[in-house]
């Protein structure tokens, strides 16, 4: 579970282009325009390509897909 | 009987509320009764859909017919299987008694006859159901549910777009006394700026002003008389629909349902992708949802292009063009669509450029300032292609 988390933050870090992601695990990733829906596709699908979690897209609801704490959970979940 | 469309008179929300009350009652008390709510859908799908309005009526319950059957079975299919032509088939299927009544005016006038108030966004509402069933994330699939989902009174004539696993959630579980307490304090909050927003406001640019302005441009008004078109025409649509939205969420408030918002002060926004993010919110979510992000899942697994800027701009216009064509095969529908995704692709390279030049580029109060109006002038660019306007008056010269 903790590879899962790791990984996750891994591949937001690469996406975003910030290790901001690692530093504040609370970030406000779409308010603060850090992440857009691409983001979310590439994020997916390389979630997939590495953990071998499959999300659905219409699961990635960013109410509860905030901050990297948020996804690093939700991802966590998924993988179980 | 009196037959009226959904908060057309303020006499609507007379016979709502008194309809409404029991289920109030009820819930005040933490029950919940699911036929007192099949009652009400009944008799304000009647009151709506009934009288002069017959026909529209009968295009009602077939469509509603055929959407459960199409969703049941691809639910009891989907259980065992999953192959991607039945799901495209199903989609399709879907989509389908739209697509007839939108392209009626090219093929046929009787398709039309297919057609009632709100259909677009039952669609709207059965594709998700179709796609989530694809997705394994709908677990529970029963014909009442889903059809209380499709005709959810309140909202539908033009949404706010509901999503079926929240509102599945609701429909069951009755909020409690004390966060009733709260949705009914929102929800007469919510009818009141409705009452401001589409009576008034709404009324008095769009019933008052507008002709005035019209009247000024085709007697020679000119540049600046365009200008005042768009300025008057995009405030009228935004007072007009967001008024409609918050009626819509106000009732649903009333009767326990905590529906998602449609709209977010989108003349605030800094740029196109936010405003998209606060102009009919659940209808942007929802092509983002289920066009966009389908659509990119599928470019860049299969690594069909090279660069994910391209596919990701193609999607955008994808994305704009189907919805331009939602409001209507027109040119300046599609127009406006086309608009649209041009502008979100340039937002998005401006985007990628000030973050590579994050520490050369002021950025400050007053380039927010600065890019609020910008972002206003060219939404209400596209909302003067949107009108038609330009089309009438290109017919006048």
């Amino acid at each position: 579970m903790m590879e899962t988390k790791e990984t996750v933050l891994d591949i937001l870090e690469e996406i975003t282009g910030t290790d901001e992601v690692r530093e504040n695990p609370d970030l406000d990733l779409f308010g603060e325009g850090i992440l857009d829906s691409l983001g979310v596709v590439q994020f997916l699908v390389e979630l997939e390509a590495r953990c071998g979690v499959s999300v659905p897209a219409s699961e990635f609801d960013r109410s509860r897909w905030a901050t990297p704490r948020d996804i690093a959970d939700r991802a966590a979940e998924w993988a179980q | 009987m009196i037959f009226m469309s959904p908060y057309e008179t303020p006499f609507y929300f007379i016979v709502f509320g008194i309809a409404v009350a029991p289920l109030g009652l009820l819930l005040f008390f933490g029950k919940k009764r699911l036929w007192y709510q099949c009652a009400l859908t009944v008799f304000f799908l009647y009151m709506s859909f009934g009288g002069a309005r017959y026909k529209q009526g009968i295009a009602l319950a077939a469509y509603l017919i055929f959407q459960t059957a199409l969703a049941t079975a691809y639910f009891k299919y989907r259980q065992k299987h999953n192959a991607a032509p039945v799901f495209i088939i199903a989609t399709l299927l879907a989509v389908l008694p739209l697509a007839l009544v939108k392209l009626s005016p090219v093929l046929s006038e009787s398709l039309s006859a297919a057609g009632f108030l709100g259909i677009s966004y039952l669609t709207f509402r059965s594709v998700q159901v179709v796609v989530e069933t694809r997705d394994g994330l709908i677990k529970e699939f029963g014909p009442l549910r889903y059809v209380l989902f499709l005709t959810f009174f309140p909202a539908i004539s033009a949404g706010p777009i509901d999503r079926y696993r929240r509102f599945s959630g609701e429909l069951f579980a009755p909020p409690g006394p004390d966060r009733y307490a709260e949705l009914v304090g929102q929800g007469i909050q919510h009818i009141f700026m409705g009452f401001l927003y589409n009576y008034i406001i709404a009324h008095l640019l769009g019933h008052m002003l507008l002709p005035l302005v019209k009247e000024y441009v085709l007697s020679g008004g000119g540049f600046l008389g365009i200008l005042y078109y768009m300025y008057v025409y995009s405030l009228y649509l935004f007072f007009d629909f967001a008024g409609y939205s918050k009626f819509a969420i106000g009732a649903a408030c009333l009767m326990g349902y905590d529906i998602p918002p449609n709209f977010n002060k989108p003349f605030s926004s800094g740029n196109i992708k936010e405003f998209w993010n606060r102009w009919h919110m659940t209808l942007s979510f929802w092509f983002r949802d289920y066009v966009y992000m389908r659509l990119m899942l599928f470019f860049l697994k299969k690594k069909v292009f090279k660069s994910k800027v391209a596919a990701s701009n193609l999607a955008y216009f994808a994305l704009f063009l189907l919805m331009g064509l939602w409001h209507g095969i027109t040119w300046y529908y599609i127009a406006y669509g086309l608009y649209h995704a041009a502008m979100i692709c340039l937002t998005d390279a401006w985007l990628r450029f000030k973050k590579k030049h994050k520490d050369g580029l002021p950025h400050g109060r007053f380039t927010r300032a600065l890019s609020v109006v910008i972002t206003f002038h060219a939404v209400c660019a596209g909302f003067l292609i949107f009108s038609g306007f330009l089309n009438e008056l290109s017919e006048r010269m």
